[in-house]
């Protein structure tokens, strides 16, 4: 594989957890608690979806041979998306949506702060734009989880529930395969095993100030690097991709 | 010993961007592209705004170079479709527009005057510290939400006169 196809392949990883998790964001859109969240998650949705144009954009320029950001985003099957899991786990109740939103927001804000000194300087623009929105949306998220977390019974309850089913799901977070290894080395990609410790203190600190319990790992589930996914990202792509699936080419 | 606060001080990149619009040999684009507003806020113009960094003419046509307030702005596709308008109106008609994102936008590149136009259309402008209500100047608000009707604001109340306002965010 040459140069330009290795760094495709990891932009890619950067556009399908950013697509894949803004269109997760988007179906609280009319759905959510109150009218103001409902604009702050669809606003928040919207930031992960020009996000995951950005780096398609660049992932096309990157591949040639007629490839854009649509046919990245509307042609490609489940095995073929690389989004981390955590990413793709179907919305469920709000709590859930608050802390799988925290847990990736917490990871996302040093990750971008790392990128942005990738010796890649595409990849470093467009991390400086998103680090300001991540700043803003993990401030929103911490709100959340100390607000559900330490409130009624019920939520706290929610909270504890959403907790123990997606911590498995964060170890894939900071895994590092060979092509990571190679971008690492060059000074392209950023490795996450170094933000490892913060992301725990980060998550630590809020979890404890809302009174919630730090789950005990024992179990761990990855494999979205490698197009090994949950039932669910094929619900969400059939979704998604409807239109051009049905109408190929189709334009508004 | 003047104070270093009260010294106004220009972003670098900013300084840079009122440079190339100050020496530009094309004065005219710039000016067609200053009847170019906002779509969310009428009142302001992209210029005005920090999203038009850059906009110069050689053999292949007009390069209109912008930069967007948030990633997944959708008032971006507007904005294009405007500037391009502006330009075809004056008969520019082949027009390049390329999307920057580097340096970052921030809302540090708005000017007092821009800031006083945003107030009086009634959307609060960005500060540090102080968020001032702009139907009755208060300052005793509250947030109602981080997000308001776009990204690039946020949903306040003034605890004087009751109204609710948008704030524009200090990014």
């Amino acid at each position: 594989m040459s140069d330009n196809a290795h760094i495709a392949k990891y932009v890619l990883r950067l556009a399908d957890d950013a697509l894949v998790l803004g269109h997760r964001l988007s179906e609280w859109t009319s759905r959510a608690p109150f009218l103001e969240e409902d604009l702050a998650l669809t606003n928040v949705a919207l930031d992960f979806v020009g996000r995951a144009r950005m780096y398609y954009q660049y992932a096309a320029e990157l591949t040639g041979g007629g490839a854009t950001e649509d046919t990245f985003a509307y042609t490609r099957d489940a095995r073929e998306f690389s989004n981390l899991l955590l990413c793709e786990l179907p919305r469920g109740d709000f709590a859930f949506s608050v802390v799988r939103q925290f847990l990736y927001d917490a990871f996302a804000l040093p990750f971008l702060r790392e990128l942005k000194g990738s010796s890649d300087q595409r990849l470093a623009g467009i991390a400086a734009k998103a680090e300001k929105e991540s700043t803003y949306h993990l401030r929103r998220g911490k709100e959340w989880v100390l607000r559900l977390g330490d409130g009624t019974t019920e939520s706290h309850q929610r909270m504890r529930q959403a907790l123990d089913e997606l911590w498995g799901y964060t170890h894939e977070l900071f895994e590092v395969d060979a092509l990571e290894e190679a971008l690492i080395a060059e000074g392209i990609a950023v490795d996450p095993r170094t933000i490892r410790d913060e992301w725990q203190q980060t998550v630590t600190s809020v979890l404890i100030q809302a009174t919630l319990p730090v789950p005990e790992s024992s179990w761990s589930v990855q494999g979205g690097r490698t197009g090994y996914h949950t039932e669910s990202l094929g619900y969400l792509l059939a979704e998604l991709q409807f239109m051009q699936r049905a109408y190929p080419g189709l334009r508004w | 010993m003047p104070n270093a606060d009260l010294i106004p001080l220009l972003p670098e990149e900013e300084l840079a961007r009122r440079t190339r619009r100050a020496e530009s040999p094309h004065p005219e684009l710039w000016s067609i592209l200053d009847g170019v507003m906002d779509p969310e806020i009428p009142v302001i113009t992209l210029y005005e705004l920090g999203v038009l960094q850059d906009v110069y003419l050689d053999d292949d046509g007009v390069h209109l170079v912008m930069t967007p307030t948030y990633i997944g702005c959708p008032a971006m596709g507007v904005m294009e479709e405007d500037a391009r308008a502006a330009l075809a109106a004056a008969g520019y008609t082949t027009v390049t527009v390329e999307m920057r994102l580097a340096p970052a936008w921030t809302t540090a590149w708005l000017t007092p005057e821009s800031r006083r136009k945003m107030a009086e259309y009634g959307v609060a402008a960005p500060s540090g510290e102080n968020i001032q209500c702009p139907q009755c100047r208060s300052e005793a608000v509250v947030i109602i939400s981080e997000f308001g009707s776009t990204a690039c604001k946020a949903l306040y109340r003034c605890q004087s006169c009751s109204e609710p306002f948008d704030l524009f965010k200090a990014i």
